[in-house]
């Protein structure tokens, strides 16, 4: 879909040699931090801006040259896009003009964004999340095969929420083209099949949600025995192995999967009280890999371990700061820009003196 | 816009009024001065403005709220939005421009007849050409602020650039010396603009043809202009 997309406003670079292909069938993640490209790219895709090298197209043809681009792709823009005298009816009418689109399929849209109430109200005066729901039945007012939002769960309630993601995976399943930016991670990891990753205008990652959380949280296991010294016997003995100890009868073991560590100690007939593959949330995952491998390079990674030992001279939190069910970190960021979870997954442990 | 139609048609009646009024005082130099169509048009100046305020809107008014985003997703060939909001606001323009003009024609002449005074037929030669005219002025000057409009994006900045063009640099030119200020001033978009609805020409003016064809000649610049950038311009 898209080859070598940069864009310059100016002397600010926003997209930086970007290149992916979006898949149908599935609900694909664009994800990046503030500022990383995320809207710019999805502007360039529409032809909204112009790109200052490579090319983007949708369905094999550019944006500009399809007949009827509302049955291509629908889009939400992050930005609002409705002109706030026009009512939400209107304002759907107008659009729906340009491709012959009938009353019927703008009545059939505001019942199914739930805007039936305010249908006939100024737009200029919706809140956010209104706003949010007009955008989305814009997106699908011409029946598109593909569908691109941008941040559309924000200002959405719950049950909003809930709903769009209901609704996304409900068009992908439908055999569409979902293309979804986002900034959070968390909402991604319950949406989206695939992932894409951009910061600072570049990718960083192209895979399954899966992979991407798998890779991120680099393969640590929880193991609980009783025959502490025996099992970390047994297991030290394969190449790349580590295991850190996290408590009276309980490590942290990296390089080695659940399974294999269960049949070492069935082997050895140990008896292991717990057996848990560790997943990072994506939110780390994304906090990781946007960090380590965009802002910081190879250079400062050996005064690191000495930042995460001593822990940093002022903290953005205080310490001892309980660290939230079922993250293995608190999350917060140490000056030196590294996150208490990279410490974390580096070291096996989130350090007191950094949490 | 409704107080531009308003004043259309008021502000001729009453200057018709008032001349009716002050007819026997005036001097034989000062009544010959007057001229019927003068004051029956004389709304016009005040109308131009709303036009031009509204013509700058019909483009600005989506770049301000965002809708031009929606607009140029639905319709990326961009061109086909310019020109439908050309034509349908030259069509809007005139249609809500020519009954005024008329009302105010015939509504001045009553208040003179009373008086017996600068009495003109409609269909003394010229007359309903300028009349009309007025109402084609009118058009044409909202689609110069539309191209103006959709060049500069932006409603404050649009109307300031529309109100130099046509209300700030005329008067200057009589600063210049007069044998420059008639070279130059008969061919400002205004002047050759107002040769429309003027019943006389003379010789520091352009003719009724020569006046229509090079306003006629503005318009589409600016419009090509604004076709130009639009199509190339990140939105």
């Amino acid at each position: 879909m898209a080859e070598g997309l940069t864009k310059y406003y100016g002397e600010q670079r926003a997209v930086d040699d970007l290149s992916f292909t979006v898949q149908p069938g599935l609900v694909t993640g664009f994800l990046g931090p503030n500022g990383s490209g995320k809207s710019t790219t999805m502007r360039l895709i529409l032809e909204l801006d112009a790109p200052t090298a490579g090319d983007v197209t949708l369905n094999g043809k550019h944006y500009r040259d399809h007949t009827a681009p509302l049955h291509e792709v629908g889009a939400l823009l992050e930005a609002r896009s409705v002109h706030t005298g026009r009512s939400a009816y209107n304002h759907l009418l107008a659009l729906a003009h340009t491709h012959g689109i009938g009353r019927r399929r703008v009545d059939e849209l505001i019942d199914l964004v739930g805007l039936h109430d305010v249908a006939r109200k100024r737009a200029g005066k919706f809140s956010l999340g209104m706003g949010q729901r007009l955008g989305i039945a814009a997106a699908l007012l011409g029946d598109p095969s593909t569908i691109m939002l941008d941040e559309p769960v924000n200002g959405l309630d719950p049950e909003g929420i809930l709903w769009v993601r209901h609704l996304l995976r409900g068009l992908a399943a439908e055999g569409r083209t979902v293309f979804v930016s986002s900034h959070l991670m968390s909402e991604m990891s319950l949406t989206a099949d695939h992932l894409i990753v951009i910061g600072r205008g570049r990718k960083i990652a192209d895979m399954s949600t899966e992979e991407f959380i798998r890779q991120a949280s680099g393969g640590l296991v929880l193991v609980r025995t009783p025959q502490a010294a025996e099992l970390r016997k047994a297991l030290l003995s394969g190449p790349d192995v580590t295991v850190t100890a996290a408590g009276p009868g309980l490590f942290e073991v990296r390089g080695l999967t659940a399974v294999q560590i269960g049949e070492a100690a069935a082997a050895n007939q140990l008896v292991l009280h717990e057996l848990t593959p560790q997943q990072a949330s994506l939110e780390e995952a994304f906090m990781t890999l946007t960090r380590d491998d965009v802002e910081f390079k190879a250079a400062d990674l050996e005064s690191e371990e000495a930042v995460c030992e001593r822990g940093p001279p002022r903290l953005s939190r205080s310490r001892g700061s309980r660290i939230p069910a079922g993250l293995r970190s608190c999350g917060w960021l140490a000056p030196n820009g590294r996150s208490c979870a990279h410490c974390v997954r580096r070291f096996g442990r989130c350090s007191r003196a950094f949490c | 816009m409704f107080a531009g139609v308003l004043l259309t048609i008021l502000l001729p009646v009453l200057f018709a009024a008032l001349t009716s009024s002050h007819w026997g005082s005036m001097s034989p130099h000062e009544r010959a001065d007057r001229h019927p169509l003068d004051i029956a048009l004389a709304g016009v100046n005040v109308s131009q403005l709303a036009i031009a305020v509204l013509g700058v809107l019909v483009i600005t008014g989506e770049y301000s709220t965002g809708m031009i985003r929606a607009s140029f997703t639905a319709v990326p060939k961009r061109l086909p939005v310019l020109w439908a909001k050309t034509a349908v606001f030259a069509v809007v323009a005139f249609l809500l421009m020519l009954p005024p003009v008329l009302i105010a024609f015939f509504a001045s002449q009553a208040i003179l007849s009373r008086h017996h005074i600068l009495q003109i037929s409609f269909s003394h030669s010229g007359v309903a050409r300028s009349v009309i005219g007025g109402a084609v002025y009118l058009m044409l000057v909202g689609i110069f602020a539309l191209g103006i409009g959709a060049i500069v994006r932006n409603t404050a900045g649009a109307i300031a650039t529309f109100a130099g063009i046509f209300f700030v640099i005329p008067p200057l030119m009589n600063i210049l010396p007069s044998n420059w200020n008639h070279a130059v001033s008969k061919y400002l978009p205004s002047e050759a603009g107002r040769q429309l609805f003027s019943l006389t020409h003379d010789a520091n003016s352009l003719s009724l043809g020569a006046g229509a064809r090079l306003f006629v000649g503005y318009c589409a610049l600016t419009i090509a202009v604004a076709a130009f950038l639009l199509v190339r311009r990140d939105t």
